[in-house]
């Protein structure tokens, strides 16, 4: 530190030598000045701290405000009566039978009667008001429990979307009819529900249960969130062991030459890439070269398993490190094996701090969009995939699918995706946090 | 049988050669011999010698038979159907894998069928061979080890240098990750060179891959599609810009603040608030900003009568400074805390102010680590991808404007990619050498970044 030995104070002018008084008054001048710049200095701190826990508060309210209505839908309740010959023609109760019958003209009669609608523009205004996805919901409810045919049931379906909104408000009454996607005769009758008591707000099961679709109302996220987890199982099963295995390996066995030292650098230098040059690497290598289909969680894990191995492989190697050398030498000590030390000892004792890594490497790939888009992940998948090599979709693409719907609708349920999004990926941080502070041992 | 049902009997076979190893040991240190190791040696090594390369042979043949059965299925084609002008092989071997996969559009010609029909019947054959080494190979394997079992057989040694193997192959995949992303991007990169040449690419002011259809329908045209990139390199510039300006104020100031002035609670208060914003997925920041900051950027220049584009690079970069800026903030506070507290002491000792400490003495001791952390962060802020192509839009704008529609190499990377191609045209090539490029800078980035710590870092002690 010899260089720093003539650091001048600051606000002092290190003209020569200076009387203990000169000094003393320069200094009590110059001290209101100073304690001014102090404030400043540090109200530029807090004003930084407040600006980004403000930036925080307006995306999580943004987010909330229109996420948590899009929880829950508009339904209507409907006396249907389920006529056994018009819904069943075949009589077997067979999927086809009940495709081939007539479940929306059961839904019509109903609608029809509790609005009164008449005529040819009437009654095409009043079938606009249900979704499309009530007969699929009636077809349902008879192949659940045949002996409701014959009889007249209480049903609730989910309204259309563009009623949706406009009960909610979004479409104005004022609004000129010509420019409004919903004619006053619509309005009439949806007011003629309200008053009757039909209609209800409530959790919207189609958000959970539903899949994708391009009607807004139907549209869920059950067929993502299974592709999110088939996605992310694949992630897990390779990205975990390959991960502890090269960090054990470069940490404790690894000799010290040039193969080794490139991997190190490698190591780093991979997790600097973009993640969206890993998509690239799934589209040439995998689906270009070896021919695999596309849109399939197989290779959307082992995409994002190469892309958080990074994360995995420097976090364990922190926590290997963190295990005292002094378990090592006990264990050599008592005749045990290079490897045995390590598989016996200090694998164990470093766990936890390679699970917190983990954890995190998995919020990661579990967030993770660009590279599921060029692997073809972003195709539009009604069914839900029910192995690794079925087409699917994950949450984050179908966040940005959805983004992309004019229908106001689709913004609230896209929020609410996001909600349960930031819910899975804070749980997940939490518990990494949770394993961090109770299981890992200080030493 | 399907490749998954043979890797479970390959792995009961070598669970049956462990269970066998484990007992023939037992049993002979029963009898009164001594044995090199532990008994469940003798059988994790019957057991890993059956299983291990018979699982390695199939995974190879798994991937291996696509792209045998793939020359195979060319030799289908008919000469006169290979002599077209926009014969492409990748088309035609979609076409097989559709009629082999069951699915019809319409009347395929002869030799499409007999391909696809050959195909299955390779399939089968694959099939049969897959199962047929791989078990052959289980039992083979662990026979051969079981014969090798002999009281003073190391076979813990053996077992040992098996697990080192796998560990040392583990270790491989990053480097075989590195060389998958070269070859992927190189490759087509250069064949894109081949069509356009390199200084166009680097130097050409029109970014317009639009009309590559009407080129390959004959019009003859070469010139009406361009691939002068500067407008997308302005334009990641550009966004990168006005993020930086929103991440490194912020971030490095609450950094000083948390390090130097918090209160140990404030601290454990803010900090974990502030790295819940690194937490949040990239698309919901595109989501935020696409849906509320650009509405509202342009509703607010319209008030103060400036015309703001509806996805402007201003509404990006400020959005993508957020993401950052606990990036930022975590580096610096981690640089900030390097700065041993002897430093901040001796002046304090000659009478400074605090913030004169940090701003005379804290502040130069970690300027190396606080340049290589914004370094970082502009390599985060071009590589960024879904907050540009859910905000920032195409329009391939040549504009320093913040309120302009500007678009980036990651958003035209991705629009390039993403669904449908046109096989092995210009302008799907394009996207590689973007990668490609792209790859280069956040790297190139990366390094000065290290250097810088390397060289100016002062070592305390």
């Amino acid at each position: 530190m010899t260089d720093r030995q003539d650091m001048t104070t600051p606000g002092a002018k290190s003209d020569g030598m200076m009387s203990p008084d000169v000094a003393a008054r320069r200094v009590a001048a110059s001290i209101g000045g100073r304690r001014q710049r102090e404030r400043r200095f540090k109200s530029y701190g807090l004003i930084a701290i407040g600006i980004a826990l403000a930036f925080l508060v307006i995306l999580f309210a943004s987010i909330f405000s229109k996420g948590i209505p899009g929880f829950f839908q508009h339904y209507v309740t409907l006396e249907v009566t389920l006529d056994r010959a018009k819904l069943d023609p075949a009589g077997d109760l067979s999927l086809q039978s009940l495709y081939d019958g007539d479940a929306r003209g059961a839904i019509r009669a109903a609608l029809y009667e509790a609005t009164g609608a008449s005529g040819r523009s009437g009654r095409k205004a009043a079938g606009k008001i249900i979704s499309q996805g009530a007969e699929q919901r009636l077809r349902k409810a008879v192949i659940d429990d045949p002996s409701i045919l014959g009889t007249t049931q209480s049903m609730v379906f989910a309204v259309d979307d563009d009623v949706d909104s406009f009960l909610r408000g979004f479409i104005s009454r004022d609004t000129p009819e010509a420019d409004r996607r919903i004619n006053d005769k619509m309005i009439g009758y949806i007011d003629q529900l309200v008053a009757d008591n039909r209609i209800e707000y409530a959790f919207s099961d189609y958000l959970i249960f539903g899949s994708a679709s391009r009607n807004a109302e139907m549209a869920g996220i059950f067929g993502a969130f299974v592709g999110s987890m088939l996605t992310l199982s694949v992630c897990l099963v390779l990205a975990f062991p390959l991960g502890v295995a090269t960090a054990v390996y470069l940490e404790e066995f690894a000799p010290k030459n040039r193969l080794t030292e490139i991997i190190e650098i490698n190591i780093n230098n991979l997790a600097a890439v973009p993640s969206v040059v890993f998509g690239i690497l799934g589209l040439a290598i995998f689906i270009g070269i070896f021919g695999m289909p596309r849109s399939i969680p197989l290779i959307g894990g082992v995409v994002l398993a190469l892309m958080t191995l990074p994360t995995i492989i420097i976090s364990s190697r922190a926590a290997i490190r963190a295990v005292p050398p002094s378990i090592r030498d006990a264990a050599l000590g008592v005749g045990a094996s290079r490897m045995q030390t390590m598989l016996h000892h200090v694998v164990p004792l470093a766990m936890p701090g390679m699970l917190t890594g983990t954890i995190i490497g998995m919020a990661q790939a579990l967030g993770e969009t660009a590279p599921l888009l060029m692997i073809g992940m972003v195709a539009f998948i009604v069914d839900v995939p029910g192995s690794v090599t079925d087409p699917g979709t994950v949450l984050p693409v179908q966040i940005f699918m959805w983004a992309d719907f004019a229908e106001r609708m689709f913004v609230q349920k896209t929020s609410a995706a996001i909600i349960v999004l930031l819910a899975f990926l804070i749980s997940m941080n939490a518990a990494a946090i949770f394993i961090r502070k109770k299981l890992e041992r200080r030493w | 049988m399907n490749s998954f049902s043979v890797a479970l009997a390959v792995l009961l076979i070598g669970f049956v050669y462990f269970i066998l190893g484990t007992r023939s040991a037992a049993a002979a240190r029963q009898s009164g011999s001594r044995l090199h190791s532990l008994p469940h040696h003798y059988g994790l090594y019957a057991g890993m010698m059956a299983s291990l390369p018979a699982l390695f042979a199939l995974v190879v043949l798994a991937i291996g038979d696509d792209i045998v059965f793939n020359t195979l299925a060319l030799d289908f084609v008919p000469d006169a159907v290979k002599a077209e002008d926009n014969y492409k092989e990748v088309i035609v071997l979609a076409q097989i894998a559709n009629v082999v996969a069951g699915i019809n559009f319409g009347e395929q010609p002869q030799w499409v069928n007999d391909a696809a029909a050959a195909w299955l019947g390779w399939a089968d054959t694959s099939r049969l061979i897959k199962t047929m080494v791989a078990i052959g190979l289980a039992a083979g394997g662990g026979f051969l080890a079981t014969r090798q079992l002999a009281p003073d057989f190391r076979s813990r040694n053996a077992v040992e240098r098996i697990i080192m193997f796998i560990l040392g192959a583990s270790s491989v995949i990053a480097i075989l990750t590195t060389i998958g992303i070269v070859f992927s991007v190189v490759f087509e990169s250069m064949r894109f060179f081949a069509l356009v040449p390199v200084s166009e690419f680097l130097f050409g002011l029109t970014w317009n891959p639009q009309f590559e259809g009407a080129e390959r329908a004959g019009s003859g045209q070469m010139g009406l599609a361009t691939y002068g990139s500067v407008p997308l390199f302005a334009g990641t510039f550009l966004i990168s810009i006005v993020a930086l300006s929103v991440a490194v104020p912020v971030g490095l100031f609450s950094a000083i603040y948390l390090s130097e002035y918090a209160s140990p609670r404030v601290r454990a208060v803010v900090k974990p608030l502030m790295e819940l914003l690194a937490g949040v997925p990239t698309v919901v920041y595109g989501f935020f900003a696409a849906l509320t900051v650009a509405p509202f950027l342009r509703s607010a220049g319209m008030n103060l009568g400036l015309d703001v584009a509806s996805e402007s690079a201003l509404a990006a970069g400020l959005v993508m400074g957020i993401m950052i800026i606990p990036f930022v903030s975590s580096l610096s506070d981690d640089v900030i805390n390097a700065v041993p507290q002897a430093l901040r002491d001796a002046a304090y000792g000659l009478g400074s102010t605090q913030s004169e400490t940090i701003r005379m003495v804290v502040l130069p001791a970690a300027l190396p680590g606080i340049v290589a952390a914004i370094l970082l962060a502009v390599s985060r802020a071009v590589g960024e991808t879904m907050i540009v192509v859910m905000a920032a839009g195409l329009a391939a704008n040549l504009s320093l404007n913040p309120l302009d529609a500007v678009t980036t190499v990651t958003a035209q990377i991705v629009t390039i990619l993403v669904g449908d191609q046109e096989f092995e045209s210009a302008k799907t090539l394009s996207a590689f050498a973007l990668a490609l490029t792209l790859i280069v800078i956040t790297l190139g980035l990366n390094f000065i970044a290290l250097q810088v710590v390397k060289k100016y870092r002062e070592a305390y002690d």
